[in-house]
């Protein structure tokens, strides 16, 4: 219990025009744990992790990030340079729509070999082969290797933008509503999926989601967010089974039971 | 064994629920006190409604209790789950307390050997030891083989009542919540299970459960838990 937090949210806040989208939101995430953020659209949760991932500047309040290296850094004062170097390397985003998160115009194993190369890989035959092997990993037919994206389906679409957000093995992964456009069927291959990675890999992860069956699955932790600020927040079941904040009680008695 | 320190010492206990949508307050525990050793186990002695399952979730933590302690002890120390932080909760739950609840929330496409070894895999023993050991149990709990590389999902009630009952087991907690564990399983199935928690009574476990079942009651409990009437929130 004595290890130190690899991520560290300290009072985040972030102003649209006359919108408070985010207001003052701290939080801790420690190796190994998934913290999943639910809320319904506009409580401020994508605009969170858009700023811990530092495509969303904060008007106020650190991301302090442990460093593989050991330094911890706040992400929000970083030069960009120095931001975008450290993300490419540490950190993994999965985006809701796989469009956004893969390059549609080369082929899916380029699509897992370039953050590879990116990561300093050179060796052609060693990076086709890791590619090969990551698309097996994510139950994709290595003999679509040369595919294009294009040609597959939403829920392979998915599971190649986890192939290149984690194929760097990342310490910390964002994923922002990963089975939301996907068909049941898919959805339930791929929580499997997702929850085997992170388990295996021991990353960290911060997942968006509007779905509380996918945060009772997946997430460690739960907090509740409305209008820009954490309303509950504690260990999933526990949030989830006896929800003490309003808001949260209406969440979780609005969800049918399948 | 009743000379050994106590595992679980559960100081003045109150929990009620809120309703914000219905504007109701609901007491149900108020003033528990319990104490349990190892190879102890503590039936709760209440007709429904007064609160047995709520006071099982509430020592595991799955409910936040109002008031009170539950002291509990982890690596050695006495720590109190109520003021728990989430991490530490999490690690009591991997470590010390086990909970079998009366239904296996099923995980999409796991199959059931995967499931059942989890709780090792997840303490960093080797995946093929997990496994090896998850099937002995269901091998005792006499779940045929060829369904153990299904995912439970299409099993009987009694078939996916039992992986439970093995998941929960495996790990070897040394104290267990058991909520009706026996309430889904045919006569020699409900045998097994109980000849299986009295052996892990027997060797230390302690235990806090709920059994309808007056034969089950004879065989497992060695004392009862009175719960007392509950008096209506104003």
């Amino acid at each position: 219990m004595s290890e130190l937090p690899l991520l560290d949210i300290d009072r985040m806040a972030k102003r649209y025009g006359e919108r408070q989208a985010v207001r003052g939101v701290s939080f801790a995430l420690w190796p190994g744990e998934v913290l999943a953020i639910v809320g319904e659209s506009g409580s401020g949760k994508t605009t969170l992790l858009n700023m811990i991932a530092g495509r969303v500047a904060p008007d106020a309040g650190a991301v302090r990030f442990r460093t593989a290296a050991g330094p911890v850094v706040d992400l929000a004062a970083l030069p960009e340079a120095d931001l975008r170097r450290l993300v490419r390397r540490e950190i993994g985003f999965v985006h809701q729509n796989p469009r956004d998160g893969l390059r549609l115009s080369v082929s899916a194993g380029a699509n897992i070999g370039e953050p590879i190369m990116a990561a300093g890989a050179r060796h052609y035959g060693s990076i086709r082969r890791a590619a090969a092997a990551w698309l097996e990993r994510v139950e994709i037919d290595p003999a679509r290797l040369d595919d294009l994206p294009a040609t597959f389906s939403g829920g392979m679409q998915q599971r190649l933008q986890i192939a290149r957000a984690l194929v760097t093995e990342p310490r910390l992964v964002l994923m922002d509503e990963p089975t939301g456009g996907l068909d049941v069927s898919v959805q339930a291959r791929l929580l499997d999926l997702l929850r085997r990675l992170v388990a295996d890999l021991g990353i960290s992860v911060v997942l968006v989601t509007h779905d509380l069956g996918v945060a009772r699955l997946l997430a460690h932790r739960l907090m509740v967010m409305q209008q820009g600020q954490v309303v509950e927040s504690g260990v999933t079941d526990q949030v989830l089974d006896d929800p003490h904040h309003p808001y949260t009680q209406l969440l979780v008695s609005s969800v049918l039971a399948a | 064994m009743s000379d050994a320190l106590p595992i679980l010492e559960v100081e003045g206990l109150a929990k009620s629920f809120t309703l914000h949508a219905q504007g109701v307050r609901l007491a149900v525990l108020d003033g528990i006190d319990l104490a349990l050793r190892p190879g102890e186990c503590v039936v709760l002695d209440a007709p429904s409604g007064r609160g047995k399952s709520t006071l099982l979730r509430a020592l595991y933590g799955n409910y936040r209790s109002d008031r009170g302690r539950i002291l509990i002890r982890h690596r050695g120390a006495m720590v109190d789950m109520a003021a728990a932080s989430p991490r530490l909760l999490l690690e009591i739950r991997r470590e010390t307390i086990g909970y079998v609840s009366q239904f296996l929330r099923v995980i999409p496409r796991v199959p059931t050997l995967d499931i059942v070894a989890e709780p090792l895999t997840s303490r960093g023993v080797a995946p093929i030891e997990a496994r090896r050991r998850a099937g002995a149990l269901l091998t005792a709990l006499a779940l045929p083989e060829r369904l153990w590389r299904l995912a439970p999902a299409t099993f009987s009630g009694g078939e996916q009542q039992r992986v439970n009952i093995a998941r929960a087991l495996i790990a070897a907690h040394p104290l267990l919540l058991l909520d009706e564990p026996t309430a889904s399983l045919d006569t020699e199935n409900a045998g097994r299970v109980l000849a299986l928690l009295a052996e892990r009574r027997d060797a230390g476990t302690a235990m806090v459960g709920i059994f309808h079942d007056p034969e089950a009651r004879r065989s497992i409990a060695t004392r009862l838990f009175p719960l007392p009437e509950r008096t209506l929130a104003a």
